[in-house]
Order: C-alpha cells, then structure tokens, then sequence
C-alpha cells in the first residue's frame, strides 16, 4: 500500500485557507469546520487512487461547500438531492477563487479568534484549533489544563465569537491594515506561549512555535510587501533556531552563553537573515523588525564573547525610539554591560527600579549586576527578591543556581 | 544530455509531515544523490528556501523593479530542484522517479546549458 502520510500533510497545509472560505460561505464557524471535515473525509478516501487534485485547496472549498449544501437540502427536504459527487468532483477551479479572496478570508479567520472579549489564552486556543487545526488535546496540553475544560473554554469562545456577529464585509484598506496589526500581535503571543515557559510538556511547546511560524509564512505570503510581518517571521525563526539549545536534558534552561551553538538550525537562522535583509530594504523599520535584527546579531556570533554587543546596543536605541518601556531599556542594559562594563549598565537600569519593581527579570539581571562589580551581599539580596517573583520552575532552579554560586564566592576558604 | 528534474510542490507541506515520513523523503532524495554520484552523473541540486523569502525583479521603467513577488500561490511552487547527467530522457524519468512523487509534482527539463564553481553547500 501506498504510504499515505502526505494526505493529511496536505489537508493540514490547506486549512487555514479552505475553512476562511468555507466560514465566509456560511457565515458560520462550526458549519464550515463541519464541512472541511467532511471534505477531508472525501479526500482520504478519493486522493490515494487518484492523486492529489491540482488544486487541493480549491478541492477541499468546492467539497465541503456541496457536502454541507446537501445535508441541508436533506435536513431540510428541501429540492431534490444532488448527485453523489464523492470521486467524481474534479471541476475546473481556475479562477474559482482568486488569491484576493484567500487574502481576505485567512485574515478574518484569524481575526474573529482575536475578538477583545477573549482572554488571550482563549484567543490562542481557538486560533490553534480553528486555524492551525490541532486538537483540542494537543491545545489542552499547551495550556496545562484538562481536556474537557479546554473543550468547553473553546466551545464557549467560538458563541462568543458568533454571538457578536463574523466581520463578512469587505474590508477596507485601513481595516485590513488594522486587522493585520492584531493578528500579527495575537500570533506573536502564540509564539511567546511555546517559547518562553519551558514547563509543561517541551514537544507540544515546539509546536506551538511551529504553528506560529506557519502561520506567519501563511500571512506574509498572502501580504508579500508587509515589513513587520517579515520582521516578525525573522524575529520567531531566530528565537526558535535555538531550541534544541535552550534546554538541558534535565528541562533546565541553558542562557544564551552557555548554550552549544552547534545545536542551533542553521537553515532557520539563513531563512530569518533573508528575511530581515528583504524587510530592510522597504526602509520601513518597526519594532518587530529591529527585534528581528537583535536577535539575528545574537544568531550570527560563533560564541558568545564573539557578540557584537556594540550593534546590539544600537538596535535597543533604535527599538526604544517605538517602544519607551522600562523592559526594553532593561534589555539594552544587558548589551550595554557587556560593551561598557556593568557600572554603566547598573546606573541605566537604577532609574527603573519602581516601574520593574515587581519583575522577575528586573531583579535578576540587577542581582548579576552586582555580582560582577563583586558586591556580593547587595547581589544576593536582589537574587532573593528575583525568587519571589519567579513564575515557573524553571526559573527558580536557575535563581537558586546563581544563588548557590555566591555561596561559593562567599565561602571561606578552608585550609 | 543534461536534464534537470524540477520539484514542485505545496510550500509548508513537507513541515506537517511525522518525522518518520520526512526521514522517508530525505531517504528518497539520498538514493538519487548517490545513484548519479556512483555514475559520475550528478550535478547541482537544491533545495529552495519558502518563496515568501524570494523577490521579483521586473524591468521597470527607467529602472529594474525589485518587488515581493506576486500574492502566495495555492498552486505548486517550485521547491528544489536537481542536475543529472543522462544519456537519454527514459534515463533521466527514471532517475526522477526514484525522488517521492506524491508530495509534489516532478519535472524533467534537459537543460540548454549551465556552469558555475563548487560552492560550499547549504552556506
């Protein structure tokens, strides 16, 4: 028997695009994940005889459109029933849809999963199930919570969605933009959800990340010219190259320094540097695109020491002309101790102290501060106000590391 | 002759494959590789990175027009491609056919002419 593992690859990459059209030509949600179920089914059982069609998403539209046709015609004894078309449906789809259309129905797809009475977990959870199509388990696992409560979170999510009435019109130029703005921003979070909290199970982690990215390919190829959506496709290809890297065989988090570069994808990183190279070229810079840029300098060091932390710098001034938060000067810190020494780097950050009195990395990064200009107890103080203030275990474990390490320090010699 | 085997398929497919599935694609691909290399019949082959990092460059008009290429294709695109030394075009389908062939679609194209210098490969 043939190997047909392609298929479901090949219902997985179309449907994004399919249930967008599918949604348009209901007007409802569960009808058009109904009718690309449906259309999935047909395709299973048509495309290993007779290969996949030329169009497979065009396939799967026309399909699920005319499964869920006649079983309202059925339900409804409306007219008489069309003919079986389970194999046979091979029409000509040229120009059936055009790409306009697919533009306009993966945006909205994505944007009714962004509605703001969403909690963002709930806004992430029906994007990965209605979009990216995962299951409700594989979703479940990501967010550490049981099955059947996420099923009923997503069930209570897409009313929601419904209630308040799908978004079908056209949109404008400036409502796309709009659009493209928030589901950008909604698909960054759905990034951040696998790559930043290493707890829970680190394989559905990764495929957070992966979505993410594949979803972003998706719109960027559906809105070639927009700068920050590459940028932000940069920016997650970089962070995700090294996630082979980033955790020990333990589960503990390795920092940056001491991760085993030969671990990080290179093709990823080659793919996010020709991204960022494409999106400089619009001069049209933003904040997703110079943190592309950050982390592609991070990316492009054979070691750490070899880190043009002068460049970094640079890239956080640029970045805190868009973003003025206390975290991104913060962050430029980092780069400026490592150029300048951690005196400077402690007198950037000194400012900071109440608006970041509350976060963990504040704490963290001051309390390593102090421990290179060798003022151990003052180190140790702000390393202990940082364990208050983690938020997973990983993040104690690597307190408590760096706590036990000025112990050490501190320790009289014996002998 | 040569004939260049050109791969098109759905971009994105390949990553939603199992592992175990893309082990058996890149299977396929190495028996090719080492196929010609034994014969002293391979030539460059690659594979291309997604086209939403490609740009299109048009003659404009005082001056070439870079663009971003045209709105993403559900069609096929053109994802890798292969140079094979054959000595008739049956050679060169059955050599293509040894690549999988229902992720995509294969095309065998003899090739007018080429050249170029070993390049350090995936730099």
């Amino acid at each position: 028997m043939a190997d047909t593992s392609w298929i479901g690859a090949a219902l997985a990459a179309a449907r994004p695009r399919a249930v967008g059209a599918l949604m348009r030509h209901f007007r409802d949600i569960d009808r058009a994940e109904d009718a690309f179920q449906e259309a999935c089914i047909r395709a299973l059982r048509a495309w290993p005889d007779n290969g996949p069609p030329a169009d497979p998403t065009a396939w799967l539209i026309f399909v699920g459109r005319n499964v869920a046709i006649d079983d309202l015609r059925r339900t409804s004894r409306l007219g008489p029933l069309a003919e079986d078309h389970d194999v046979a449906v091979q029409p000509d789809m040229e120009g059936y849809l055009d790409d306009r259309d697919y533009r306009d129905d993966v945006l909205r797809l994505l944007f009714v999963c962004c509605h703001p009475d969403l909690s963002v977990t709930d806004q992430l959870a029906l994007a990965l199930k209605i979009v990216a199509g995962l299951s409700v388990q594989e979703i479940a696992r990501a967010f550490l919570v049981a099955p059947k409560a996420m099923e009923q979170r997503i069930t209570r999510a897409k009313r929601r969605v419904g209630a308040a009435g799908l978004p079908f019109e056209t949109p404008s130029t400036a409502e796309r933009t709009q659009r493209l703005t928030v589901v950008t921003a909604m698909i960054y979070l759905m990034f951040n959800e696998g790559y930043a909290s290493a707890g829970g199970d680190a394989h559905i982690r990764v495929a957070l990340c992966d979505e993410a990215i594949r979803l972003l390919r998706l719109l960027l190829g559906l809105f070639p010219g927009q700068s920050e959506v590459m940028g932000l496709l940069a920016l997650c290809l970089f962070q995700h190259s090294r996630h082979r890297a980033r955790l020990d065989r333990d589960g503990a988090l390795v920092s940056l320094d001491d991760q085993d570069r030969s671990l990080w994808d290179q093709a990823a990183i080659r793919e996010g540097r020709v991204l960022i190279e494409k999106a400089l070229r619009k001069a049209s810079p933003g904040p997703y695109q110079i943190q592309a840029a950050i982390a592609g300098v991070h990316c492009a060091a054979a070691s750490a020491a070899d880190t043009d932390w002068r460049e970094i710098d640079r890239l956080y001034a640029a970045l805190q002309e868009f973003d003025p938060s206390p975290v991104v000067t913060l962050n430029r810190a980092v780069a400026v101790s490592k150029a300048d020494g951690p005196m400077a780097a402690l007198a950037m950050i000194e400012p900071l102290s109440q608006a970041l009195d509350g976060y963990f990395y504040f704490h963290g990064a001051r309390a390593a501060l102090l421990e290179e200009l060798g003022q151990l107890d003052q180190a140790r103080s702000a390393y202990q106000t940082a364990l208050t203030l983690c938020s997973n275990a990983v993040e104690t474990a690597l307190v408590e590391k760096r706590l036990a390490g000025l112990d050490k320090k501190t320790a009289v010699p014996v002998g | 002759m040569l004939y260049s085997i050109l791969i098109y398929g759905t971009e994105g497919l390949f990553d939603k494959l199992s592992p175990e599935a893309q082990e058996a694609l890149l299977g396929k691909h190495r028996h090719l590789q080492e196929t010609m290399r034994d014969k002293g019949k391979l030539g460059p082959f690659a594979r291309l990175m997604p086209t939403t990092t490609a740009v299109a460059i048009r003659g404009g008009g005082k001056a070439p027009l870079v663009t971003d290429g045209p709105y993403a294709e559900t069609k096929e695109a053109l994802l890798g491609f292969y140079i094979v030394e054959c000595d008739s075009l049956e050679e060169a389908i059955e050599a293509a056919k040894l690549l999988p062939l229902d992720v995509g679609t294969l095309e065998v194209r003899p090739v007018s002419w080429f050249g170029g210098e070993h390049l350090h490969a995936g730099a």
